[in-house]
């Protein structure tokens, strides 16, 4: 299987999870506008819907405009100049007319600047700049009669909290990965069942724990007190109550003695694996490939809690240019053999299963292509705003609040 | 040749008048500059200052331009960032002591026992590691401080385990990259420091420690003190090198660091960016009277 994925993944490996807490504040200002139009028109179904700004949907797909300007990640438009083998653009280029023009974003935050801009006709948003790019007006629905290859996408990526508003999708899914459960499988014999493995002060990782060095951790500590803690009444790993909060703050500081680093670059990660200073700890799955593949017996699983995870969805800008091309390139994106070809280089899951016919052996069976259960059991990521999205109304811990306390955590 | 020299060519009645007035000399060299120092350096810093002194709008994010002290009451009340400081202090004081007494035996070598031709290698070989960038020297004591690197390999066989990844490592591994600062002032100032003296103290029948005690330490001091201001303020900001070797420890630079990034509160970074500032200003000021800073 190839990994060269690692290079292509540097830029954004290194920065991909760099907190965007500007989400929160976007969505803190839609949260305020739902608010507002609730006060004013009364009944907050519908308030929720006027709070997104209205924006056509383009019907056809016209001819090709000549010209493409992208925002993605590192990797997501390999044009042969980072590996001469490895090319989608200039074969996109040929067919359709619409020369690309990429910009690579190190974090959300940098995305959402680019798209303000209006410069760009699309971008490969995750799910914590997605909804951002929605409230904020930056980014159209997206006619999905328009996508060729829409109707091969499970439907467990479709209508989903990150990429869409009440049923009108705003993209195409791209491709999405878990945060695993990663071991040292010489350190610790049996496949865990459980996390806490990484939480519990005596477990067989006790003092080589690495955890993520990221406020959105908090939300692993949640999503382990939601299977071992019913008291807590946990729904939503991202949405808690101050109590919730609180109680998941409490298992990190309790967890601290048993983690020996916390990581923000993923290959260090791979290092620290490689070397043995690490028996336990979340990882990417590229993550872990690499270091296998420097001959580290590791192993990943997804425990009986689940995991965290993250999903990826191409959008189109309010105002493109060149829409058109912008269609087609998610038509192309989306294509089989060009998903096998992204998804390889990059390390994660194709939305489209059809690109396990053109991927390497073995490949979608490890990233769990179409697997609904694995799916489910993933909680992807977002940014956690006041809104709890339910009953309990603006109650919730916000993104502001996680990342003060994650300091204390750290201490 | 004959040709006469026309008086008063534009370029030529500048001339003149940068000759005739001193003053628009001064002020034509200096005023670039002064008005880097000014505007881009002290300004940055009063700017970094005031904002420290407003807050982030908790529902929008922006930045409220208004007076209050909620950023240092935060910083003060919460022992999180007490401990970080004090950590933050203590780790810049062991990396500057560690290389004062490594870089003084080192300096006085240089200064005064090797011979010219080996003391211009010796001051190459100080130099050159800073030619290597920063990231590759602390990657490189990150390996060696891993499980399977070389600190593990030399003392697993006395049944010592090693420092691995923490506050040791990263003291370590600040204490290498920043000895050159320390080397080359007190090099400098040893220098300075005549032979003669030395011989009157031998003849004069004092042995080495107390040569040592009475004749160059006081001379050295001002240079120490003046290495002392680099490996300590250097130490003080990091937050580099403690991300890579110091597993989960955190300095104030780390808390600078997710503050911007992660939490996007560029007022309470720089409320926390004003603790070295404040603790260097401290430290400037009691130094500024041994004379250290003409060393500099």
């Amino acid at each position: 299987m190839r990994f060269t994925g690692a290079r292509g993944r540097t830029a954004r490996g290194s920065m991909r999870f760099v907190p965007k807490a500007k989400s929160f504040t976007r969505l803190a200002c839609a949260a305020a506008v739902v608010l507002a139009a609730a006060g004013c028109g009364g009944g907050s179904g519908g308030a929720k819907a006027q709070a997104v700004p209205h924006l056509p949907v383009q019907q056809e797909i016209g001819a090709s405009e000549g010209r493409l300007n992208l925002v993605i990640w590192a990797g997501y438009a390999e044009d042969g100049s980072t590996d001469k083998h490895v090319d989608w653009v200039h074969a996109f280029q040929r067919k359709t007319g619409c020369k690309v023009n990429a910009k690579v974003a190190d974090t959300s935050d940098s995305m959402y600047a680019l798209m303000k801009t209006g410069q760009y006709d699309g971008v490969s948003a995750s799910g914590d700049s997605s909804l951002r790019l929605i409230y904020g007006g930056l980014v159209a629905p997206v006619n999905t009669n328009l996508l060729k290859n829409y109707r091969d996408i499970p439907s467990y990526l479709k209508n989903q909290p990150y990429n869409s508003i009440k049923g009108q999708m705003y993209g195409a899914p791209h491709g999405y990965g878990a945060n695993y459960l990663t071991y040292r499988t010489d350190k610790i014999q049996n496949t865990p069942a459980s996390w806490s493995i990484v939480w519990d002060k005596g477990s067989a990782a006790a003092d080589h724990v690495v955890a993520y060095d990221s406020p959105i951790y908090i939300a692993d500590a949640a999503l382990y007190l939601k299977a071992h803690r019913p008291d807590l009444k946990i729904t939503d790993v991202y949405e808690l109550s101050q109590k919730q909060f609180d109680a998941a703050v409490d298992l990190l500081k309790q967890q601290r003695p048993n983690v020996n680093q916390y990581w923000s670059n993923y290959l260090d990660e791979v290092e620290a694996f490689k070397a043995g200073d690490n028996y336990a700890g979340t990882a990417w799955q590229v993550t872990a490939n690499l270091a296998k593949t420097e001959k580290a017996p590791i192993g990943t699983t997804i425990p009986s809690e689940g995991a965290t995870g993250w999903s990826d969805t191409w959008m189109i800008a309010a105002h493109a240019e060149h829409p058109n091309c912008m269609y087609k390139w998610m038509n192309w994106i989306e294509s089989p053999k060009v998903q096998a070809a992204v998804a390889q280089w990059f390390g994660e899951a194709p939305a489209n299963p059809k690109a396990c016919k053109y991927a390497a052996k073995g490949f979608c069976t490890q990233f769990r292509v179409g697997d609904v259960d694995f799916y489910k059991r993933l909680a992807f990521w977002k940014t956690p705003v006041a809104d709890c999205g339910d009953s309990r109304g603006t109650s919730c811990v916000d993104y502001s609040k996680w990342t003060e306390l994650w300091t204390q955590i750290k201490g | 040749m004959s040709t006469t020299v026309t008086p008063g060519g534009p370029v030529r009645r500048f001339a003149g008048l940068l000759h005739r007035r001193p003053y628009l000399r001064l002020a034509a060299l200096l005023s670039a500059p002064l008005l880097w120092l000014v505007v881009a350096y002290l300004g940055s810093l009063a700017a970094l200052f005031a904002a420290a002194f407003w807050t982030t709008d908790d529902f929008t994010g922006e930045v409220v331009k208004q007076f209050n002290l909620g950023n240092f009451q935060e910083l003060w009340n919460q022992s999180v960032y007490r401990t970080i400081t004090l950590r933050s202090v203590g780790v810049a004081a062991a990396v500057t002591v560690i290389d004062t007494a490594v870089a003084f035996p080192m300096a006085f070598y240089m200064a005064k026992i090797a011979s010219p031709r080996a003391q211009r290698w010796l001051v190459i070989a100080v130099l050159t590691p800073l030619w290597a960038s920063y990231l590759v020297k602390a990657y490189a004591w990150r390996i060696m401080f891993s499980g399977s690197g070389v600190l593990s390999w030399i003392l697993d066989p006395f049944g010592i385990h090693g420092p691995g990844y923490g506050l040791p490592a990263t003291i370590v591994t600040l204490a290498y990259l920043w000895l050159p600062y320390m080397i080359l002032p007190i090099y400098a100032g040893l220098e300075r420091l005549p032979n003669s003296l030395l011989d009157a103290a031998g003849d004069l029948g004092a042995r080495t420690f107390r040569t040592f005690r009475t004749v160059i330490w006081p001379v050295a001091v001002p240079a120490v003190i003046a290495g002392s201001i680099f490996t300590f303020s250097l130490s003080l900001g990091d937050y580099i090198t403690v991300k890579i070797v110091g597993g989960k420890s955190q300095l104030i630079g780390n808390v600078v660091y997710d503050n911007i990034g992660a939490a996007d509160n560029l007022p309470f970074a720089a409320a926390v960016a004003t603790i070295p500032v404040v603790i260097m200003v401290i430290y400037l000021v009691a130094v500024r009277r041994t004379g250290a800073l003409d060393n500099l």
